[in-house]
């Protein structure tokens, strides 16, 4: 059961993703990320991370996919136009994405042999053992990232302020 | 427990409260149209059936057989999905509401389409999804009322999600879970004094998570994507037939969803509010029903609430809806959240 919904879902995902790449109209491919943001949800709910998966719904698709539409709407973005793409990305791009896709699987399936498998619902999945270590274990790093996306916002408040408006 | 028995039982659930789902926001139009004809003094629809009661029916029938129109320029993939999204993340979110005791027969909840443990998360993505319906129809309609519909839509549901979600952080809190089915045992004990709205001193809460949820289902006061006077329709000017009855069907559900959520938080969800001041009948059925009558009356009583509202307050201006949003609800909710924990960090 848990398989076949992993395949279906992993499935979508891919399909999301490549279409995403494929589609000429930015509102297409930013549907098509929805799409893979809403299939990670599922997957992370089949390896038992129910906070998680709600969380990238909320905060994904949701809250940050949202506002991309928002951006494509509002700028009335049109389509955009096919081009063939530069010679030297063929010849080099195509072989290196194999080459790097190919060290990478060999490292993780080497290394598979020595770790082991690792479910996440061994760790910390439910809801209270995640806040237990985000506001216990590493709520220094914590503060210090909100802090940071605090600054983040104030730059871009700053940024938008009109010059001279009081 | 065997698996088809569970499928199957699954199924005449799921069928059956769609059915009760779609009737009831049939005739929440119906109440909709009959409270506003009497607070504007008139009658409401009182032709068909006796007091109009048959309305919904023949309402239904018209926009079946309507023609069913798809303008020339719109995007066509996106147009007819729109109404899609936005009426199954609708129906979606009724599928995690606890609609009386816990009662399992066999390994299965009676009551309950799926008790999962983070009921409540699931309801606000689904309330972050929901967006999409919207915006999307306004966009793939091609028309600048339908667009600028769908830009004010998009900006105030995720300006009022905030202070939605903030809102119910107040209730987590003090039930130590995001079950539904635990946030109403907590409030469970003393009847109408420990519902989280009067014991549990969420008044402001409630107060908040009352006027985002208006603005979340686009109702008046906050009915600005649809307003009449100044973008024809909105959102939904170039959607006919049967096409335009999902919008309609989709907003008349959201507005339930939002009624059974704001029971189950705030309420005291299927608890009878007198406690045990009245000894619990003694028939088995009775005893498994009460529950129920009680919450579909709490879930009336919103929604009497709801249409009162639309009847009487006007509706707000753009830059008032957002002033309103981002510097009054959003600080207020984190008052409550810092209000809620200090008292209970005092008083554990």
């Amino acid at each position: 059961m848990h398989l076949v919904l992993f395949l279906i879902f992993a499935a979508f995902c891919l399909a999301g993703a490549i279409n995403l790449l494929l589609q000429t109209h930015p509102i297409n491919s930013a549907l098509s990320l929805i799409v893979v943001m809403s299939s990670l949800a599922v997957l992370y709910l089949l390896l038992g991370a129910e906070f998680l998966a709600a969380a990238q719904i909320i905060v994904y698709a949701g809250a940050v996919m949202v506002l991309f539409t928002f951006v494509v709407m509002l700028l009335n973005v049109g389509e955009e136009e096919k081009t063939h793409g530069s010679q030297v990305a063929k010849v080099i791009g195509f072989p290196a994405v194999v080459v790097i896709l190919g060290v990478i699987s060999t490292i993780v399936l080497e290394a598979q042999k020595h770790l082991g498998g690792v479910s996440l619902s061994d760790g910390v999945t439910t809801t209270q053992d995640l806040s237990r270590v985000l506001f216990h274990e590493l709520l220094l790093p914590f503060e210090l990232t909100s802090v940071l996306i605090l600054i983040a916002i104030l730059g871009a408040v700053a940024l938008a302020r009109k010059e001279g408006h009081s | 427990m065997n698996f088809w028995f569970f499928l199957l039982l699954s199924i005449l659930k799921v069928a059956l409260v769609l059915v009760v789902f779609l009737t009831s926001v049939a005739y929440t139009v119906l109440l909709e149209r009959k409270l506003v004809g009497r607070i504007q003094n008139r009658w409401g629809p009182s032709r068909v059936g006796p007091f109009g009661l048959l309305q919904p029916l023949v309402d239904g029938a018209k926009l079946f057989l309507k023609e069913d129109m798809i303008p020339a320029g719109v995007y066509k993939p996106l147009y007819l999905l729109a109404p899609l999204i936005a009426l199954g993340c609708s129906l979606l979110s009724i599928a995690v509401v606890p609609f009386g005791e816990p009662i399992t027969w066999r390994g299965v909840k009676l009551f309950e389409i799926a008790d999962l443990n983070i009921g409540l998360l699931i309801i606000l993505g689904v309330t972050s999804i929901s967006v999409y319906g919207i915006a999307l129809a306004g966009w793939s309609s091609n028309n600048k009322y339908s667009l600028l519909g769908a830009l004010r839509s998009s900006a105030q549901m995720v300006s009022y999600e905030l202070a939605l979600g903030l809102s119910l952080v107040g209730v987590v809190l003090r039930t130590g879970s995001l079950s539904l089915t635990d946030i109403v045992k907590v409030q469970s004990v003393h009847g109408i004094a420990s519902w989280n709205l009067f014991g549990g001193g969420q008044i402001l809460a409630f107060f908040i998570y009352l006027t985002a949820a208006y603005a979340e289902t686009n109702r008046a006061p906050f009915d600005l994507p649809e307003a009449e006077t100044e973008l024809t329709g909105g959102y939904h000017t170039e959607y006919s037939s049967m096409k335009f009855a999902m919008f309609f069907m989709a907003e008349y559900g959201n507005m339930i969803t939002v009624g059974c959520v704001a029971t189950l938080l705030f309420l005291g969800g299927w608890t009878s509010p007198f406690g045990d001041l009245i000894p619990p009948p003694q028939n088995i059925f009775v005893h498994a029903l009460m529950p129920i009558l009680w919450f579909v009356a709490k879930v009336f009583s919103f929604l009497f609430l709801y249409i009162w509202v639309r009847g009487t307050v006007p509706r707000f201006r753009y830059d008032q809806l957002m002033g309103y949003g981002w510097k009054y609800l959003v600080p207020a909710a984190m008052l409550n959240i810092v209000g809620t924990s200090l008292i209970m960090a005092v008083f554990p």
